[in-house]
């Protein structure tokens, strides 16, 4: 189908964009690379009279580290996160992600910043920001503020944003050094958004674990830690049962519902392989992983 | 009817249109412009007969509007070749019979551009990958992932 009519602006600043997001409201929706944005408007499962077009507002792919984080312009590209050297070498569970959203076409387009906002439960670099307790940086009129992601997201497609908030950047804290890390999806189809999804990561020294994070996708109305697992696997070695462990407690923590795509149960069941196979990857990976 | 004047250069000529901003990329191409090489086949993103290059990158056009492509670059199947003077992308298909009912072919070709241009593609696994958000309901693949690989292996020839 086509989409309905809209108005349509494209400032050129932060100031502009945020001055007709006061005008409109909730009539008025930003659009970056329309990734799924403009599906929902084919279809006109969304009808917005205003569309905000900030494409102007900040350079396309803004990638750098300052101080603990790599700060990440709102309007990068996934594949500039899939291709970025410092991403690479400094945060790999986030590019090792990235291969997993969508096509290449795609990924040419959407921005972190769509992904973010738009907060499909499914989406990897939501469950990749909750994992790595990412900082959101958001602007309005009259100000600015930063949102921790695990506060972001309130719910399928619904995120902390008010109307008039724009995302600027977001803050990821580096990998500590030596720290290992594990991602592992399953979609039915290549490209497809994943049925569920597992995202690990862990330091260790002297063959015991001292930081474990687990980040499941595709689970539940948001993404989410698993911090019963994580406890579970803190201090221990890391051994085949102890895994075997935390994958059950990763199990037990989820209430995912039935859909079309597959059973609540099913979706437990396969969050709990995946998050097994990302320890193990990510206790691989630690440089002070192995006794 | 609120219409927006926009620029841009299409397969190197340049066009100045006004525009309804709902008007998609794909629509403003072939019903505007008149290039009826780009397909349109599910208008959500998934089937991937609308993909052109835009400022080089592979792209749905039924994913972005016209308006949102003011001043830039946009490469489309005809911008390939042309009758006698095929792209060498081109004669791969040809010569491996990569197509049959020809509808989702301007997409394979616009994607398949791109990939030669960001991938080693030295695998038919890399291949595959490449081509999976591009749908083709009669081949079976298997001849479009032949074409693309002699091409990858030409394009290594040349560069070396």
């Amino acid at each position: 189908m086509k989409p309905p009519a809209f108005s349509y602006f494209a400032p050129e600043t932060v100031e502009e964009a945020t001055a007709r997001l006061a005008e409109y409201g909730d009539d008025a929706k930003l659009i970056a690379g329309g990734q799924s944005l403009v599906p929902m408007m084919n279809f006109r499962l969304v009808s917005p009279a205003a569309l905000i077009d900030i494409r102007k507002i900040a350079p396309p792919d803004a990638i750098e580290e300052s101080g603990g984080h790599v700060r990440i312009g709102a309007l990068t590209r996934h594949r500039a996160l899939e291709t970025s050297p410092l991403i690479a070498h400094r945060i790999p569970v986030l590019a090792a992600a990235m291969g997993h959203v969508a096509h290449l076409a795609i990924r040419n387009r959407g921005t972190i910043g769509g992904s973010l906002c738009h907060a499909d439960p499914a989406a990897e670099l939501p469950a990749i920001a909750v994992l790595l307790d990412a900082r959101i940086h958001a602007a309005r009129r009259g100000g600015v503020r930063t949102v921790d992601a695990g506060a972001f997201f309130e719910g399928a497609l619904w995120t902390a944003l008010e109307d008039d908030e724009i995302v600027t950047h977001i803050d990821f804290p580096l990998l500590p050094p030596g720290a290992g890390w594990g991602f592992h999806e399953f979609a039915r189809r290549h490209g497809d958004f994943g049925l569920a999804g597992a995202a690990v990561t862990v330091s260790g020294s002297a063959g015991r674990a001292s930081e474990v994070r687990i980040a499941l996708l595709g689970v539940g109305e948001t993404p989410v830690r698993a911090h019963a697992a994580e406890d579970l696997l803190t201090g221990s070695g890391f051994e085949p049962d102890e895994i075997a462990a935390a994958a059950a407690a990763v199990r037990d923590g989820l209430d995912p519902t039935d859909d079309l795509h597959a059973s609540a149960d099913y979706r437990r069941h396969l969050a709990g392989v995946l998050a097994e196979r990302a320890l193990a990857d990510a206790w691989g990976r630690a440089a002070n992983g192995a006794s | 009817m609120e219409r927006i004047g926009i620029t841009l250069t299409v397969n190197g000529a340049a066009y100045e249109r006004s525009v309804e901003p709902r008007r998609l990329l794909s629509d403003f191409l072939r019903d505007d412009l008149r290039l009826t090489g780009t397909h349109v086949g599910c208008e959500h993103g998934v089937c991937g007969a609308c993909t052109v290059l835009l400022d080089g990158d592979s792209v749905r056009s039924c994913l972005t509007f016209a308006v949102q492509c003011d001043g830039a670059s946009v490469r489309t199947v005809e911008g390939l070749g042309e009758i006698g003077a095929l792209d060498p992308l081109q004669e791969s298909f040809r010569k491996h019979h990569a197509l049959q009912c020809g509808f989702c072919t301007p997409g394979m070709l616009m994607t398949a551009m791109d990939l030669l241009a960001k991938y080693p593609l030295s695998t038919d696994d890399e291949i595959r990958e490449g081509l999976s958000g591009n749908l083709c309901r009669c081949t079976g693949y298997v001849n479009i992932v032949n074409a693309i690989r002699e091409a990858a292996g030409a394009r290594g020839t040349d560069k070396a």
